[in-house]
């Protein structure tokens, strides 16, 4: 019906009425041409070796290490790679989830297992078994961050009222596709290493954070002192959930680590050792090796997952 | 082990950290157990009878101190202090600080022997009364701590008390204020090792680096201030962050002076707070005396609620927040720079290319100012109103019309190019890309036209009206539709891609960034969606119908919403930053320059907003509700009015 004219036409050269001879078989009418962004040249120069040498998809590797002072590991971590192969290419679905326990007795580790392990169960039943099943998008009951904060909020429930003397940070990543969701409580950190620069997502809630933050410290200052969170899971009845959206693309690193690394290394000597080591494996070895030998006060966790579409 | 958990106290009842002494004990041979009052990190306070007052219920506090180590020179120094603090306590006399009457040493563990204070702690006051505390009230006890940290401070050598909070302050049925804890327990644990969970959350910056001063209880005296006006527990919060929640926002019984006295006391550098107590104290009586001032803030405080836009208010109601409907700047300091009638209501919304203004009327037209001086140049008559913003694309204006025609003309002339029929009334705004133009139109479909000749290529096919105008990606088209869905349809052959449902009809128009879909629903809520899967990233709920479109920057959506208010959101999160109280509903799509934000309401408002603080620069009132969405071009606001005028206003 869109054949004919409604008005008369007056600009000759530009008139061009639709007429069923335009019609082509791709469309209704006709397709529109349009220009696949190629991978800028840039982006793969800056691959590092260890997405490189990665099988094609999603690689997780994680580890954790009592460290050389402690008697207990008071960490814990939790993956899931649920990537499938569909006809363009993978998906892909995983979860990372970190944790570092506090507190007295042997609480620490359990209030760690337990807010990894409920926080897990309900992303699963919220986010990623709706996402698996072929139901129209838009039925999924919250949004991807109502998931993953009612999933903090769940785990500090349960860590508030079995463990009252425990306590636990919890930094958790669900990869979904091209992006990384995350939702974060205390200073256990999450950083994303993407064209050779390695970023900070999350935002440590302690107090030295927060004295640098408002320009009345140096970090530097502040090493030495009493580790304080003002935030943490099973810390009060309710909580407070940081949450972020990235894009996790093709050669992005994703590293979640308890302070157990990042008290010992710096920022861009992660990033070296990212950049350098030849694989994932390698390089979360090394991380965990370069911050015992720094002393190894803390437990050391790592979860680093690395994306590579070839 | 190495690490423990301080307690919000309004939380569950904590084991103690070791075994509390049971009811009977007697200690000293003097001291009889009555019942334990509460419980430290150091250990018990206890409530005890003193024996040797055989004939009178004399009654004690019994502190108690737990070393728990078994470093032999730590024991000693723990030792020392406590007899220090002891001895000092014991020179002090003020009617605010109990008396000491004995101290021991038991079974390892230090007892302090004090005046027992009837009454309830601040904490518990806060426990009891859930509402935020008159402020006459605060500022009683305040003016009292003053008193007590002046005595304090006065001391030769100086005493810090350093741990001032509503749980260290007593008051006596009497409303008499006495400071609990002489803090001869906190001295003692220096050099923990390993994270501990919650901060003190009343103590000043400098003093986590080891500076004690009586500065720092200024700080913390207007810390526990700000909870007992705000009930905002700062150790739940991110520390020093009080600025966050101003304390006259939450409890309508504070002044902006007393405010002000807060929030000094609460500055970061302690140079910038009162130098002595008795200075804060003579701020605090000066602020609440029952003068000329304070009927002056009372009136201030009432006013708002009834002012609807009043001209020539005062500084105070200008400096509050949300705006409350009042003009910080009153509308006739804004002149508008020309205004151009029309002859029916112009609720499309103009926008601007090399020096021309180009906009839709009911009154059919559409027309082609000068922007500079508001002239007429062209008009180009359709057979119905124009609501669409019209879309520049090359050297032609590309629009729909009520009449249900789609047409192109030419951005000189106005001259017809082709027209493209569709069977509604087109409302939806056209995009363009890679030469093609996208609109919507009441007869259900999206439309892709070739922009050089109209001619179309797909139609997709909804199944009601199509109102929202389409975002165009690299490989969809995203637009929604009134039968409650945003549509992701794929760019080349017009196919559905995805769908989203919402919970009411989607007019808003969606806006594509950093792999987000971000727009607002009728069903109230404003959604980012993954644009590659559909799925809903994050929602964020207004309280009502969200019309109007997002503007994104900065990583931050600006959107408004027929509640009345301005919303600013974290893109990555949806997280407020901001919200605007605008007065009028909101069905606009806010314009954003690097400074300011400018949104229309259907009071007829143009405001211009701070990006950066959400507070009013000033605002412009027209002759009639404003639908139509504000367009900024060299520092110009254009926008239409249903007053039937388009306006040009200094940005």
């Amino acid at each position: 019906m869109c054949q004919s004219q409604g008005k008369e036409l007056l600009d000759n050269d530009k008139m061009s009425p639709s007429s069923p001879d335009a019609i082509t078989p791709h469309g209704e009418y006709g397709t529109i041409p349009i220009r696949r962004r190629t991978p800028e040249g840039g982006s793969s120069r800056l691959k590092p070796a260890l997405v490189r040498t990665a099988p094609r998809g999603l690689t997780i590797v994680r580890d954790s290490h009592v460290g050389r002072v402690r008697q207990h590991n008071e960490d814990a971590w939790l993956t899931l790679d649920l990537s499938y192969q569909e006809n363009d290419g993978q998906t892909m679905i995983a979860l990372l989830i970190l944790a570092d326990g506090m507190g007295g007795h042997a609480d620490g580790d359990l209030a760690s297992t337990l807010a990894v392990r409920t926080a897990a169960a309900c992303v699963m039943q919220d986010a990623i078994l709706p996402y698996l099943s072929p139901e129209v998008v838009g039925a999924q009951r919250y949004s991807l961050h109502e998931t993953l904060v009612r999933a903090v909020q769940v785990a500090n429930e349960a860590v508030y009222r079995s463990l009252p003397d425990a306590g636990t940070t919890l930094t958790m990543a669900l990869v979904l596709k091209q992006k990384a969701y995350l939702a974060h409580v205390g200073d256990s950190r999450a950083y994303l290493l993407e064209n050779g620069n390695l970023r900070r997502i999350t935002r440590d809630h302690s107090l030295a954070a927060r004295l640098v933050e408002t320009g009345q410290t140096t970090p530097e200052e502040m090493l030495g002192h009493r580790n304080i969170l003002y935030r943490a899971v099973g810390h009060s009845s309710t909580i407070e959930v940081d949450t972020h959206t990235e894009s996790f693309v093709d050669g992005s690193c994703l590293l979640l680590c308890s302070d157990g690394l990042w008290a010992k290394m710096s920022d861009s000597e992660i990033a070296k050792v990212l950049m350098s080591e030849s694989d994932a494996q390698s390089a979360v070895g090394k991380l965990i090796t370069v911050a015992n030998e720094r002393g190894g006060e803390d437990n050391i966790t790592l979860i680093l997952a690395v994306c590579n579409e070839g | 082990m190495e690490t423990l958990k301080l307690q919000p106290e309004q939380s569950r009842q904590h084991k103690a950290v070791s075994t509390t002494l049971p009811p009977g004990t007697i200690l000293q041979g003097r001291y009889q157990i009555i019942k334990v009052i509460g419980l430290g990190g150091m250990g018990a306070v206890y409530q005890v009878r003193d024996k040797h007052f055989q004939a009178a219920q004399r009654l004690c506090a019994l502190k108690e101190m737990i070393v728990n180590t078994s470093d032999p020179s730590k024991r000693r120094l723990a030792a020392q202090i406590f007899e220090r603090e002891a001895n000092i306590l014991a020179t002090l006399s003020h009617p605010s600080i109990p008396k000491i009457h004995d101290y021991f040493t038991y079974e390892g563990r230090h007892y302090l022997v004090l005046e027992f204070v009837e009454g309830l702690d601040l904490e518990a006051v806060l426990r009891v009364i859930r509402t935020p505390l008159p402020a006459e009230r605060v500022v009683d006890w305040a003016i009292q701590i003053c008193d007590v940290l002046s005595y304090l401070h006065d001391h030769d050598p100086p005493i810090v008390f350093r741990d001032l909070k509503p749980s260290n302050i007593m008051v006596r049925p009497s409303n008499r204020i006495v400071l609990i804890d002489f803090g001869i327990a906190r001295t003692i644990n220096v050099g923990d090792k390993g994270t501990m969970i919650g901060t003190e959350g009343y103590s000043p910056p400098e003093q986590y680096r080891g500076i004690a001063s009586p500065q720092g209880d200024i700080y913390a005296l207007g810390a526990t201030m700000h909870h007992l006006l705000t009930r905002r527990d700062p150790r739940l919060h991110p520390p020093f962050s009080f600025a966050e929640e101003l304390p006259s926002r939450v409890n309508p019984s504070v002044s902006k002076e007393l405010e002000a006295i807060v929030m000094k006391a609460l500055e970061y550098d302690p140079t910038a707070r009162y130098s002595t107590a008795e200075e804060m104290k003579t701020a605090l009586l000066r602020c609440c005396a029952p003068s000329e001032a304070s009927a002056v803030t009372l009136a201030s405080l009432q006013a708002p609620a009834s002012v609807e836009n009043c001209s020539g208010v005062t500084t105070s109601s200008a400096e509050s927040q949300a705006g409350q409907g009042v003009a910080a700047v009153a509308s006739e300091s804004i002149v508008p720079i020309w205004r151009f009638r029309c002859e029916d209501e112009v609720r499309s919304s103009p926008v601007v290319a090399d020096g021309t203004l180009y906009v839709g009327c009911y009154d059919n037209n559409l027309y082609a100012l000068n922007a500079r001086t508001g002239e007429f140049i062209w008009k180009y008559a359709t057979e119905g109103g124009i609501a669409a913003t019209p879309c520049i694309w090359k050297d032609r204006v590309l629009f729909g019309s009520e009449d249900r025609f789609f047409y192109a003309v030419s951005i000189r002339s106005g001259r017809i190019l082709w027209t493209c029929p569709t069977e509604g009334r087109i409302r939806s705004s056209a995009r363009v890309e890679l030469e093609h133009a996208f609109f919507g139109s009441d007869d259900r479909r999206l439309y892709a036209v070739n922009a050089h000749n109209g001619q179309v290529v797909w139609r997709f096919e909804a199944l009601e009206a199509v109102r929202s105008s389409p975002a165009v990606g690299d490989e969809m088209v995203y637009v929604g539709s009134d039968d409650y869905h945003l549509y992701a349809i794929d760019l080349q052959t017009g196919r559905q891609r995805w769908k989203f449902r919402t919970n009411r009809n989607v007019i808003s128009s969606p806006i594509l960034h950093g792999g987000l879909v971000v727009f607002g629903s009728m069903d109230w809520n404003v959604y980012a969606l993954d644009e590659r899967s559909g799925w809903a990233v994050w929602r964020f709920r207004t309280n009502h119908a969200v019309v109007g479109s997002p503007r994104i920057m900065d990583e931050v959506v600006y959107i408004g919403s027929a509640d009345g208010y301005l919303y600013a959101l974290e893109l990555g999160n949806g997280r407020l930053v901001w919200k605007f109280n605008t007065g009028g509903q909101v069905v606009s799509t806010p314009a954003v320059t690097d400074k300011s934000v400018y949104i229309s309401t259907l009071g007829g408002d143009i405001i211009s907003i701070n990006r950066k603080t959400g507070k009013e620069q000033w605002r412009f009132r027209t002759g009639g509700p404003v639908p139509s969405s504000p367009c900024v071009y060299e520092e110009t606001v254009y926008v239409g009015s249903n007053d039937h005028n388009v306006y040009a206003l200094p940005a």
